[in-house]
């Protein structure tokens, strides 16, 4: 399904990144893309199921979460984060600033999990120079 | 256990300066009047920390001295001949002073988060120009409030409760009866509806359609007024009198539709971007009518199409009711000094973000010289990031460009950008750990207070900074 997709703070976005970004509560409150219920339907998702969700730059899994307050149909919601900014594009048009709202995207459900942040990381910039655990 | 009270909140662009806190064995055992999310990093700041020096040995990030951390930050940054200094709005001022001192040393780019956040506002208001005030201004003055694609209930939690509608000032009232009452209305209504659908099945219930929230509460002319314009019903959209909904990009239609009423032309069309001209109208007429006028607006207007050309819009809205009553516009600022980034660049190098000094002298053009048109290009060859996470917030191009090259983090967190580098120097927290200067959203300096103490070995931002700095211009000098 062809949307429109928006980017954007939440409450929960901003207490996560607080409680660090290798946490839990950070994953669950950014991996996620507020839907409009009628989009929802129509795509046979429901609250919980996983959308892929796909610009010309690339796809991201994330979690599908009903919300009502997204009422115009046809535009979903993802807040700040990596997964969101996999499928964004950096050309700026000579701004500085790269489009961030209001992007074309395209959304279908899926049945690939949602991956974690650093699994995230390791997927989309190959080698990741991790920490030695001792 | 005594509280320490009067701290300033350095978490986003509001800085409410009336936090108290419980210090218990150097941690913090309570805060009161924060928000969530001052609450979620004065209780939660020390969780997912890392507190070692660490450098990239062999593709692992390798626990060192603090010493060596700095050694190897000065030999990437002294042997690169572009590198980006990145970061900058959660640090204090005093930091972001030696920083810019290191950028011209190295002949670098340094760029603040506002490059992706209101950058095109800085560029709009370097064009039109700004009528502002400060926030004590709008709290006792302000009888007409208009947050434009920006949601304060998730982004600046206290911004309505300290400075805007909920506030009691001077010579302005709260709305909170007025909400609180029309909230109870709208449960009550909620509720005889949802009885109605079960009696009469959905789709046939017999109650009137529903009133426009203006009809329904018939405000007088002197109340204090909220308009919220944003795509998504947020929950600032539900305390607003007024509420427009705008499709995706379109803010730039409604906004010079809007010029055109507050000019007295006439719109020959019924509608503007999915908003009837009769609703503009009403807006127009309250906007006028209002004696003292504020419009806040948030990166709804920036990070969609048109950018700077939606603020430049705002504006100039702002300067034609001007000509018929007071009327002021402020940008919604994100994070506690990203106002304090652009004050110090400014005052240093006279520019306010995305200042490039590889020819020795400070060059400013977003667009080529800002962040992340630097990494889609591939220029730069090394980077020095403080206080923010790049790999987090930039599109996906721009962070492989950023993570191919030896980067530098400076953060009291272990962010994924951390994750990434070659050297991770761990930092104390700025208004917990270690003092330091911000400033409010309306450019107002406030002082940064330290109330416990950093683990050992993390120094502040600044301290950090002015080390690698030295150790750069000793490499440079020994290479001279």
């Amino acid at each position: 399904m062809k949307v429109s997709l928006v980017t954007g703070r939440t409450i929960d976005q901003g207490c996560g990144k607080e409680y660090g970004k290798l946490s839990k509560e950070y994953t669950e409150s950014v991996a996620i893309c507020e839907m409009n219920p009628e989009d929802m339907k129509m795509l046979k998702v429901r609250d919980g199921d996983r959308v892929k969700v796909a610009t010309e730059h690339g796809s991201v899994v994330v979690t599908a979460k009903k919300s009502r307050r997204i009422r115009l149909p046809g535009t979903i919601f993802i807040p700040y984060g990596p997964w969101a900014n996999l499928i964004l594009a950096s050309d700026t048009d000579g701004t500085g600033m790269p489009l961030l709202k209001g992007v074309r995207a395209d959304v279908e459900p899926t049945d690939e999990q949602v991956l974690d942040l650093q699994d995230l990381l390791v997927q989309s910039y190959g080698q990741i120079k991790t920490l030695r655990r001792d | 256990m005594p509280a320490i009270s009067n701290i300033v909140c350095p978490v986003c662009g509001c800085c409410c300066d009336d936090i108290e806190v419980i210090v218990k064995d150097n941690g913090i055992a309570e805060v009161r009047n924060a928000c969530a999310l001052s609450a979620a990093k004065f209780e939660h700041y020390s969780t997912h920390r890392n507190t070692s020096p660490l450098v990239r040995k062999n593709g692992e990030l390798v626990k060192v001295s603090l010493d060596e951390a700095i050694e190897r930050s000065a030999q990437i940054l002294a042997g690169s001949s572009y590198p980006i200094l990145y970061g900058w709005s959660s640090t204090s001022c005093e930091a972001i002073k030696v920083g810019l001192e290191l950028a011209e040393e190295v002949g670098g780019v340094i760029d603040n988060t506002s490059t992706v956040c209101h950058g095109p506002s800085i560029l709009a208001i370097q064009e039109v120009g700004l009528s502002g005030a400060t926030l004590g201004q709008v709290r006792h003055r302000a009888d007409l409030i208009i947050y434009w694609a920006s949601n304060p209930w998730s982004a600046h939690p206290r911004h309505m409760e300290r400075y805007t509608a909920l506030s009691e000032g001077r010579f302005q009232k709260g709305i909170w009866k007025r909400l609180s009452l029309r909230l109870h209305a709208d449960s009550v209504r909620k509720r005889i509806s949802r009885i109605a659908e079960l009696i009469f099945k959905r789709g046939t219930s017999p109650l009137p359609p529903k009133e426009s929230r203006a009809e329904r509460h018939r405000l007088s002319v002197e109340e204090r007024k909220v308009i919220v314009v944003d795509v998504r019903r947020t929950r600032s959209a539900d305390i607003a009198d007024y509420f427009i909904q705008v499709e995706p990009g379109e803010d730039y239609a409604i906004l010079q539709a809007l010029r055109a009423l507050i000019r007295d032309e006439e719109l020959d069309v019924e509608e503007v971007a999915g908003v009837p001209v009769e609703t503009l109208e009403e807006i127009a007429d309250i906007m006028i009518d209002c004696k003292f006028g504020v419009l806040f607006f948030g990166v709804g207007l920036t990070m969609s199409r048109g950018k700077l050309r939606n603020v430049d819009a705002a504006i100039k809205l702002t300067q034609d009711l001007n000509k018929r009553t007071k009327f002021i516009i402020m940008p919604m600022r994100g994070h506690f000094n990203v106002t304090g980034a652009n004050t110090v660049f400014t005052w240093q190098t006279g520019y306010p973000y995305a200042v490039d000094f590889s020819h020795g002298y400070p060059r400013y053009n977003p667009g080529e010289t800002s962040v992340i048109d630097i990494l889609r290009r591939g220029d730069s060859d090394a980077a020095l990031v403080v206080a923010s996470d790049p790999v987090n917030n930039f599109p996906q191009k721009a962070v492989h460009s950023l993570v191919d090259n030896p980067l530098i983090v400076i953060d009291p967190h272990l962010s994924s950008t951390a994750l990434m580098a070659d050297v991770v120097i761990p930092s104390a927290f700025v208004g917990i750990e270690a003092e330091g200067t911000a400033y409010r959203m309306d450019h107002v300096p406030l002082p940064l207070r330290k109330i416990v103490d950093p683990p050992e070995g993390c120094l502040p931002d600044e301290e950090i900074l002015g080390r690698i700095l030295k150790q750069v211009r000793e490499l440079r000098n020994e290479t001279a």
